[in-house]
């Protein structure tokens, strides 16, 4: 196909104004005192207490939420690719409609679930079971990082295991294997890219939240991304912000490093 | 060649939806043959070997393997492997990993695996290529290696489907040679689905025509070539002429207004029937030297032969022949009895013409 | 069959979990408290009000034109580079679809703070254009998501068949490239609406004060307690387009129940 190379310039210059050059400024915002000049204690800044201790918090629960995301999505993938259902795009729809409610509502209503006379709580009462301490607390933030993102687990997973032709199961089931080993030794490792892309699209945004730390932690549970948050809004220090912008997404580009060494298949083309 | 009845399909029948794709269908199948399953797409073929590899279960029927009823046995445990149309090389193992596939499963001895690589790859003119990553291999490499990964289970049946059609022309009739030798080093049963009939004649031992879910006709390539069952046979196997006729009397029949003599018997008198004529058994003569007289209206050269049409009492017969007759010249027609082979008329479309108990 | 009951047990579990939430905002919707977590009787006065109340009106239109633009210039941009980068060789096919990656797996809170700061460098007034342009940006990469597989080599082999046939080059570009991709262009552009209606993070960077969308709007209200009339708008949002997903599934199930079954 003969198409035209131009078509790509608009595409290529917008990436690059909107994408590259304000990576640029972050870098160079990060790396300069207020007064102009180079500097790297805007960097250095992480390893303070207080920011350290959010960030190692970001970590521990992300990787939490990551892990349930994927304990839930993968048994739930594997029983919807079961289903054989034709019409995929169905799939997506369930999953993708919630986001048609504002995602701060959503999350603002687990606050109604998890509060000390919330659904839970009333429901507990009923069963005459003591009230359970669930909203502001650090367990709050992962239910909202598990709800929130939990579609970003299953879509990938989802699609990559409706990519395995059924060959290779009949191939796997003709060579003697049974039901679970053609499950561990075809199907899971042909879904690992699924699996893969569905971790970073969960890992990435439940590490770097302040929305739902702030709606579901109240003022208690201080993520890093509430501390950036800070920097930019109530500080107004964009410098000192910028700095830690610069370490989560180095801290993000070698946690992807690790992941994508067990993907052989990049591109991106796995993710939905 | 042949033993016993290794596999028996007994009264199968199998339906996707309203669409009926086998309908009671018997067949069996011996030990250390190589018999093929022919016939257009849609015939059944593919969705009887998969019944037999344990991929698809009928709706009805038995299947009888070794004397054991295997009808509801899952793939894996049946002592068979296939040969996939598509390959099916799991693409995140190296084409060793591919290989030992099976026998890790039943948890061979390293050294017995690795022995296995190496004899595998020898059998199939692949050494050397352990470590490859099955999408670094051309179309017949990987075909290659999708049989060795099948064999070094040692299955008492391989069952092949279409397993050449994504070759080139070249590569398949060497693919062909390369079967024929390895089913003859296995000694194995070999069971091939193909609509290749070209290649089912080079390399059965039994060929089994299909068509509409029905088996048309069972028997060794020569007596599927030579005495078609029914017009659908005779249409499929190889071109010929087929034409309409009346059995006058045992060893005469009438074709287009001309007797000429056979050697069929027992179709009684005055009998409408069918008369299959192969094109390479028709001799042109010379005009007054024949009852039936036509002219050549095209002419093709096909390399070994010439291919013409002739028109003579109202038929089109396609015949081909070493000698030259152009276009224009009057010829005779002379078909020796022998090479006249009589029909019976189809009772209906999708008539069952045939059991495997005449062969 | 015991499986299936576990199975079919499982599913239902997560789908309560995910849409229990919204639950929650339809019946709070009809609630006469103003409190979130009191009962106060059952009332369609938010949804009368709703109207009425110029702010979110305000903030709902900004929100729905940005959504609808962005989506649109995005599907444009993305459809036109996915046309381009499939003819590409293997580098500079690598280089552009790497950076359209980098929207994606960038944090959200980095994406909205670097576009920002440019804003800033560049002196550009922070509002509804920042908030639109910012938009285009993490929309792209949705788009060039859902449009790239479909433009295969098949479609490269009918393209050159149309033209074979003498079509123009327009033509065949537009009665047989366009309608094969563009199953994967609408598929992108729901996806780039969606996410931009939903996005609140690169909006509360990229905007200016006295510029409010729906999810800004709510954000500001979380403190001090949310206005009952953006439940009753957010259950209307969420009906009509569950609606209209309904709709469009009975006519695509439709469609699919008249293709023949499989053949042996």
């Amino acid at each position: 196909m003969n198409t035209k190379k131009w078509l790509s310039y608009p595409y290529t210059i917008w990436m690059g104004i909107f994408v590259i050059i304000p990576l640029f400024i972050i870098i160079y915002y990060g790396f300069t005192a207020e007064g102009g000049g180079f500097t790297l204690s805007n960097i250095s800044l992480i390893t303070d207490p207080i920011n350290l201790a959010s960030l190692w918090l970001s970590l521990e629960l992300s990787l939490v939420s990551t892990a349930i995301c994927l304990l839930l999505a993968y048994p739930l993938s594997l029983i919807l690719h079961g289903m054989k259902l034709k019409n995929n795009s169905f799939i997506i729809m369930i999953f993708i409609l919630p986001m048609w409610m504002n995602f701060l509502l959503r999350t603002l209503a687990w606050q109604n679930i998890l509060e000390k006379t919330g659904v839970i709580n009333t429901f507990l009462k009923l069963l005459h079971l003591p009230a359970l301490d669930l909203i502001n607390t650090p367990g709050a933030i992962i239910f909202g990082m598990v709800y929130n993102f939990l579609p970003f687990m299953i879509l990938p997973i989802y699609n990559s295991l409706s990519k395995i032709s059924d060959d290779y199961i009949n191939a796997a089931r003709d060579l003697g294997a049974n039901s679970l080993l053609t499950f561990l030794k075809v199907i899971l490792p042909l879904s690992l890219p699924g699996v893969v892309s569905g971790i970073t699209m969960v890992f990435v945004p439940s590490l770097t939240t302040f929305v739902i730390s702030d709606i579901l932690g109240g003022s208690k549970v201080v993520l890093i991304g509430n501390i950036i948050e800070q920097q930019f809004k109530t500080v107004n220090n964009w410098h000192t912000g910028s700095g830690l912008s610069l370490v989560l997404m180095v801290f993000i580009l070698f946690s992807m490093a690790i992941l994508t060494k067990y993907d052989k298949e990049s591109e991106g083309k796995n993710i939905w | 060649m042949a033993g016993g009845k290794l596999i028996d399909l007994m009264g199968i029948t199998k339906k996707f939806g309203d669409n009926v794709v086998l309908d009671n269908l018997d067949l069996y199948i011996k030990e250390n043959e190589f018999l093929t399953l022919l016939g257009p797409s849609g015939c059944g073929k593919t969705t009887t070997l998969r019944i037999i590899g344990g991929f698809e279960n009928p709706d009805s029927g038995k299947v009888i393997f070794d004397g054991k009823d295997v009808t509801k046995l899952p793939p894996n445990e049946r002592p068979l492997n296939t040969v996939f149309q598509k390959y099916a090389l799991f693409p995140h193992m190296s084409i060793a990993e591919n290989i030992a596939f099976g026998l890790k499963i039943k948890k061979k001895s390293k050294t017995y695996i690795q022995d296995k690589i190496k004899y595998a790859l020898k059998l199939v003119n692949l050494e050397g290529f352990e470590n490859r990553s099955p999408d670094s291999l051309s179309g017949g490499q990987q075909q290659r290696i999708a049989i060795a990964r099948a064999i070094v289970n040692e299955p008492k049946v391989l069952l092949l489907d279409e397993p050449l059609g994504a070759l080139d022309l070249k590569l398949r009739q060497d693919m062909q040679y390369e079967l024929i030798r390895l089913k003859n080093e296995l000694g194995i049963t070999f069971i091939y689905v193909t609509h290749d009939q070209e290649e089912a004649l080079t390399m059965s031992d039994t060929i089994v025509v299909m068509n509409q879910g029905y088996i048309q006709q069972v028997g060794t390539p020569e007596m599927i070539y030579n005495e078609p069952k029914n017009a659908f046979v005779a249409d499929f196997i190889g071109e010929s002429n087929i034409i309409p006729s009346t059995m006058l009397e045992d060893g005469l029949v009438s074709i287009l207004g001309t007797k000429f003599a056979c050697v069929d018997k027992d179709f009684g008198k005055n009998q409408p029937v069918d008369v299959v004529i192969r094109p390479e058994d028709i001799d042109l003569i010379k005009e007054e030297e024949s009852a039936l007289n036509g002219v050549v209206t095209s002419l093709i050269f096909k390399g070994v032969h010439y291919e013409m049409e002739v028109l003579a009492g109202g038929h089109e017969w396609l015949v081909h022949s070493t000698d030259l007759f152009p276009v224009g010249s009057k010829v005779g027609i002379k078909v020796d009895p022998f090479d006249i082979h009589i029909m019976n008329k189809p009772q209906s479309e999708d008539e069952e013409a045939a059991t495997p108990d005449e062969y | 069959m015991v499986k299936k009951f576990f199975s079919r047990f499982y599913l239902g579990l997560i789908l309560l979990f995910l849409y229990a939430p919204i639950f929650i905002l339809i019946i709070l919707s009809f609630n006469k408290s103003k409190s979130r977590s009191r009962w106060g009787g059952f009332t369609f006065t938010w949804y009368h009000n709703l109207f009425q109340d110029e702010a979110i009106m305000e903030a709902l239109r900004n929100t729905l034109i940005i959504a609808l633009l962005a989506a649109i210039i995005a599907s444009v941009i993305g459809t036109c580079a996915c046309l381009a980068i499939s003819n590409m060789k293997k580098i500079p096919r690598g280089i552009l679809l790497g950076i359209s990656n980098v929207p994606m797996m960038n944090a959200d809170i980095v994406t909205g703070i670097s576009l920002m700061l440019l804003f800033i460098a560049l002196n550009y007034p922070l509002s509804f254009s920042s908030i639109l342009m910012s938009h285009i940006t993490f929309n792209i990469p949705y788009v060039i998501l859902s449009v790239m597989p479909r433009l295969t080599r098949q479609n490269a082999i009918i393209y050159e068949a149309a033209r074979d046939l003498g079509a123009t080059k327009s033509y065949a570009f537009f009665k047989i490239i366009l309608p094969d991709i563009f199953p994967g262009i609408l598929s992108g552009f729901l996806l780039a609406f969606t996410m931009s209606l939903d996005d609140f993070v690169i909006t509360y960077f990229t905007k200016g004060a006295g510029f409010d969308t729906l999810s800004t709007i709510i954000y500001t209200e979380v403190r001090k307690g949310i206005k009952p009339e953006m439940y009753a708008l957010s259950t209307l949002l969420f009906i009509s387009i569950l609606i209209l997903l309904v709709l469009i599934n009975r006519k695509k199930d439709k469609e699919h129940g008249e293709k023949p079954l499989r053949n042996a």
